[in-house]
């Protein structure tokens, strides 16, 4: 059975898909269980995998036993290995805590919310597991376009910016068509591995070249990195509160998951780093998109677009990171997509738990809200510190190996960025704070008589909450273990 | 070079989390007092736990315990050594007596959400004996953050429009600060050095230029804002408008002294007193300590408002301590730890009274409190005693800390120093006694005060008269402190 | 000049499949209907499309469908000369494309229709503007 969790993870919640869909005809009340069910499957073999892949080195699996090149494999080393559990854990803790809310906003459609989130849940999954280049394109666009139409179910605005965000997606989709085009004329081979032995040669062919910044430029358009961020604001806050918990911890940190996994296997970083001359100006972007990020942050008078441009400065920092050019920079920005997937899980959902009870998410909706939900905002105010990055939260030690990677490789500017929008995010937290915390205050120095109790959320929305904030001091106690065991393989000898 | 025995032992730990397995505690209890007494028995406890490691560290050992190992080179990780158990010592025992006074204080004001303010205050104390047992700079960092952000409701209590804005002001320095300074000259010292464990000596020494190395030093002085040093003094006043308990160990002892623990913790541990003297960085050290003392002391004098006028005080007297470190002498080294004690004693025998008149009779300037020593004579009495403690005068503990401070100015040869710590002296002198000879003689017809004022109530005196016996037991009996102080300073200049 | 007029027309499905990208691109940032920018849209991704297939093109090839296929004796063990078809492999690849490009384009219009529900118009500046109004 071990031998086929890379399969598994990803056909169990395809086929649950239909099943769901099929179901929710029958009897509504069967697409939640169902749903459930498959993604607990997918969790559980993807933690298998993890295990498998530290005890075994890296797996290879080939869908129906066909050999690479002609067929496609499955490549699981111990960069994937890592991020399967993240997305596969993170997609049903959240499926969990959005029960109620999906039944509150969206009645009339659970079903097909269901069943397209088990398919964009397929789509990351698979993203993150193949190791077909081609396949990669499929699987990215089946993410893609289960996205759209989970963030379409939204309030008003949400179907024209869903539209911008297909507009965006579908060119950056298709230029990382193009690069694999350039790079099958080039090598023959769509399979990662086969294309990384084939090409060392032919480094300084200008099609290598043309397909490496194409398909940098495609993904950098799917995960917002600024300036090509200008969809992700507005289709993350009109989106309803279940689909945004999804997708926005996930599909941002999935594409820099591919950004590094183009870095690393294919292209390698000899090519990346050394034969072509790109990674200062990237650093340079990157440090151009964190502080834009936080600046942008600070212009918003809600709390989901807040949290969606937080969001923009967090891919700039893994870019950054990745593309400092040496072992520790590369470190801090794997680490982050762990961290940051479940920093952003936590915070948004805080902001369902919040539009579940209050019904809306600005910050005119937000007084008195630490004394009703005590819960829900303590475990913002975790987020929040992580975010910030103050130990011992796991925010505070992927900053560290991306300041220390900074540091290490003379680029200061990153390490200033980095620690501006620290300090912004102090100020874009403390705003919130203040204004859940300070109820409309009298002049009689809060002696008031306070009407009302604790009227916090329901228990299934607010303990995966919780969970989800013991997670974040956890990893952060554990970083070590993680660095040494996981991240430590995943980079190659060479990148020092 | 004499062998340190270590210990392995997790008392430190349970010491650090005696308070912080006190919230759950606090929330779930029915009833004030069920809930002060938890909250006098975990005090005691924790004050416990810090007493019973005391004997093995006198003999000159030190107790570690490693939480976490979270960064190649450096984990989470506490460590009991003199200076630390000093330090310990001093905010485990005053957060008993702020606790008898902050139930005088809350209970006599009536002040609303008191669950909030006990939890967030043994938070507080969590994180400060973590700041005192760290033994490398994350863990310091660690509990350093953690204070800032615990502490802030306590300075917000009152939730009205003046304490928003304290509020952000302190968070401003104090984080800001930190974030800014701290975070990125201790990753760059982990880089020079590839460890942050403090060592006797001081780790960076030979690891960087003297530019690299001043700078770092610069920043880890101003970036710890919580000591005080001018220009990162400012949010020390402005936190004033929290409750007197709050101010009282928080802003005299706990708060204030992680600041410039820290700060000495920095200089002698990372950078360490040969690379301080090699440098010459222990000019711009004494330089800006004078500056702050002797300005934090005039500021003090135009004040009308007793907290206020404290706050300046406080903030002159901590760059005492760092004074006693650029010194680089023995005996300076030693008063400057030795301050840490006494003046917390005296300080917060200060605060006390200052808001035990509050609660008496409502009153917060100076210039309404003419004649009061009548009506309220044992708070002013114990104010004038912990004044002379402050100022430096025998029989107070404040006496032996300045005494040695001199001797180390004129041990290191720093005849300008001497001369500084006379007049910070006098101006002390000149901001103290006025207030209480006005409080205790004064015409008749210029008192103030009705027949009804009378003294606070119990649960506030008693601890007030303690703190200040206190001060003047420590001029007679300065142990342990003077000798966990010498301990420290004979590892620290090449025992 | 000829070098370059040469390389130009020996390169043509490069320049063809770049006019029709650039053509789509334009569409898609220029054109205010909703529905013309999702048609450019997908001009962008057929010129992808097409671009793939022209690299699969041999000079002297045939379409890749074999020839006696069942054979009859002999011929059945011939060996097939790959130089004798084109590639196959792209034009597999893109019949997903085709279809992905399919479902986004059905996913886009249905997306139109709900917004012209709402806004009762498909021109984006006059929706622009009724969002403002809000």
């Amino acid at each position: 059975m071990s031998q086929q969790y890379p399969a598994l993870l990803v056909i169990v919640p395809l086929l649950s898909a239909l099943a769901v869909a099929v179901a929710g005809w029958v009897n509504r009340k069967w697409c939640f269980p169902l749903a459930a069910a498959a993604l607990a499957v997918a969790a559980w073999s993807s933690v298998g995998l993890l295990f498998r892949v530290l005890h075994e080195g890296v797996v290879i699996y080939q869908l129906g036993g066909w050999p690479p090149p002609v067929g496609i494999a499955y490549y699981v080393d111990h960069l994937n290995g890592l991020v399967l559990p993240l997305v596969s854990i993170v997609a049903l803790l959240n499926i969990m805590a959005s029960k109620k809310s999906v039944e509150q906003e969206f009645p009339d459609k659970i079903c097909a919310f269901y069943t397209l989130y088990l398919l964009m849940v397929t789509g990351l999954l698979g993203i993150v597991v193949t190791g077909d280049a081609f396949n990669l394109y499929v699987l990215l666009e089946i993410a893609a376009l289960t996205g759209y139409g989970l963030l379409a179910i939204g309030e008003k605005r949400s179907q024209l910016a869903t539209l911008h965000y297909l507009y965006m997606g579908t060119i950056g989709a298709c230029f990382y068509l193009l690069g694999v085009g350039y790079l099958y004329i080039v090598t023959g081979s769509l399979n990662m591995v086969d294309i990384a032995e084939i090409l060392p040669d032919l480094y300084h062919s200008k099609a290598v070249i043309a397909s490496f910044i194409i398909c940098m430029v495609g993904v950098w358009l799917k995960m917002a990195f600024f300036p090509l961020h200008a969809w992700l604001p507005n289709a993350y806050t009109y989106a309803p509160s279940a689909s945004s918990s999804l997708i926005a911890p996930l599909v941002t940190k999935v594409m820099v998951y591919v950004m590094i996994r183009l870095i690393l296997t294919v292209f390698t970083p000899k090519f990346a780093f050394a034969a072509i001359v790109l990674s200062d100006a990237v650093v340079w972007l990157a440090v151009i998109a964190v502080v834009m990020g936080a600046i942008l942050a600070l212009a918003e008078r809600d709390l989901k677009k807040m949290s969606a441009y937080i969001i923009v400065t967090e891919v700039g920092y893994m870019v950054g990171g990745a593309w400092l050019g040496n072992r520790i920079g590369m470190t801090g920005a794997i680490l982050h997509i762990v961290n940051d997937a479940l920093m952003t899980l936590c915070i948004f959902l805080v902001v369902g738990n919040i539009v579940y009870k209050v019904k809306g998410y600005a910050f005119d909706d937000l007084p008195g809200l630490f004394r009703k939900m005590p819960f829900t905002m303590g475990a913002f105010v975790i987020g929040a510190m992580s975010i910030i990055g103050v130990p011992p939260t796991c925010g505070f030690f992927s900053k560290w190996y991306l300041i220390a990677g900074a540091i290490s490789a003379g680029r200061y500017d990153f390490m200033a960025a980095l620690l501006f929008s620290s300090l912004i995010s102090v100020v874009l937290f403390f705003r919130v704070f203040e204004i859940s915390y300070y109820e409309p205050f009298g002049d009689s120095h809060g002696h008031d008589d306070r009407s009302g109790g604790i009227d916090e959320a329901p228990v299934t929305m607010v303990v995966p909450l919780l969970m989800v904030a013991a997670i974040l001091i956890l990893l952060g106690l554990y970083t070590d273990y993680i660095v040494n065991h996981i991240v430590q393989f995943a980079i190659p000898e060479a990148l020092v | 070079m004499e062998t340190i025995e270590t210990i392995t032992s997790i008392k430190p730990l349970l010491a650090v989390l005696a308070s912080l397995l006190l919230v759950p505690i606090l929330l779930s209890s029915k009833g004030p007092n069920i809930r002060e007494s938890w909250t006098f028995v975990a005090a005691g406890a924790k004050f416990l736990i810090v007493l019973s490691m005391l004997p093995a560290v006198l003999e000159g050992a030190e107790i570690v315990f490693t939480i976490a190992e979270v960064v190649p080179g450096v984990a989470i990780k506490l460590k009991v050594d003199a200076f630390g158990m000093l330090f310990a010592l001093v905010s485990s025992s005053l957060w008993i007596v702020t606790s008898a006074y902050s139930i005088g204080y809350m209970r006599g004001l009536q002040e609303h959400s008191q669950t909030r303010y006990f939890c967030f205050f043994a938070l507080a104390l969590s994180a400060t004996v973590g700041v005192a047992f760290s033994a490398n700079l994350l863990t310091l960092y660690l509990f350093y953050e953690m204070l800032s952000f615990a502490t802030y409701p306590l300075v917000t209590h009152h939730q009205d429009r003046e304490a928003r804005s304290s509020g952000r002001k302190y968070l401003l320095y104090i984080v800001g600060t930190s974030i800014g300074l701290v975070l990125p000259a201790m990753l760059i010292s982990y880089n020079l050095a590839g460890t942050l464990d403090f060592s006797h000596q001081g780790f960076l020494a030979g690891t960087g230029s003297k530019t690299l190395i001043g700078l770092l030093c610069f920043m880890f002085i101003f970036g710890f804002a919580k000591a005080g040093i001018m220009p990162f003094h400012s949010w020390l006043p402005a936190a004033m408008v929290a409750p007197t308990p709050v101010s009282a160990l928080l802003h005299a002892v706990a708060v204030v002294k992680v600041g410039v623990f820290s700060v000495v913790r920095v200089l002698t541990g990372v950078f360490g007193t040969d690379l301080l003297l090699s440098f010459d960085l222990w000019m711009p050290v004494i330089y800006i300590a004078s500056f702050t003392i002797l300005v934090g002391s005039f500021i003090a004098l135009s004040q009308d408002n007793l907290k206020r006028l404290l706050a300046f005080s406080t903030i002159a007297q901590l760059s005492y301590i760092v004074l006693g470190v650029g010194l680089l002498s023995p005996k300076g080294l030693t008063g400057g730890i030795v301050h840490i004690a006494m003046h917390a004693f005296g300080k917060i025998t200060l605060f006390f009274c200052a808001g035990a008149i509050f609660v008496a009779t409502g009153k917060k300037n100076i210039s309404e409190m003419v004649g009061i020593g009548r009506r309220m004579p044992v708070t002013l009495a114990a104010f004038f005693v912990a004044s002379l403690s402050i100022i430096g005068m025998p029989p107070c503990g404040g006496f032996l800390s300045k005494w040695y401070l001199a001797l180390g100015s004129l041990e290191a040869h720093q005849m300008p120093i001497l001369l500084v710590l006379l007049t910070s002296s006098l101006l002390n002198a000149a901001y103290f006694m006025p207030f209480v000879y006005k409080a205790f003689f004064c015409v008749p017809k210029d008192a103030m005060f009705e027949n009804t004022v009378r003294e606070a109530p119990a649960f506030c005196l008693v601890p007030l008269v303690t703190t200040a016996l206190i001060s003047v037991i420590l001029f007679f009996y300065p142990q342990p402190f003077l000798r966990l102080a010498s301990i420290m300073v004979q590892r620290i200049t090449g025992g | 000049m000829n070098d370059l007029v040469a390389t130009i027309i020996a390169k043509y499905n490069y320049w063809i499949y770049i006019t029709l990208m650039m053509a789509g691109l334009y569409a898609m940032i220029a054109k205010n209907n909703l529905v013309k920018k999702i048609v450019g849209m997908n001009i962008f991704q057929t010129a992808i499309i097409l671009f793939y297939v022209s690299i699969g093109v041999k000079k002297g090839a045939t379409i890749p469908i074999l020839e006696h296929a069942h054979g009859h004796g002999h011929d059945a063990h011939q060996a097939v000369h790959a130089t004798d078809y084109i590639n196959p492999l792209p034009h597999v690849l893109m019949l997903t494309a085709i279809v992905v490009g399919v479902a986004t384009l059905g996913v886009a219009l249905a997306l139109a229709i709900r917004i012209y529900n709402t806004y009762h118009t498909l021109e984006e500046d006059e929706i622009l503007a009724q969002i403002r109004e809000e």
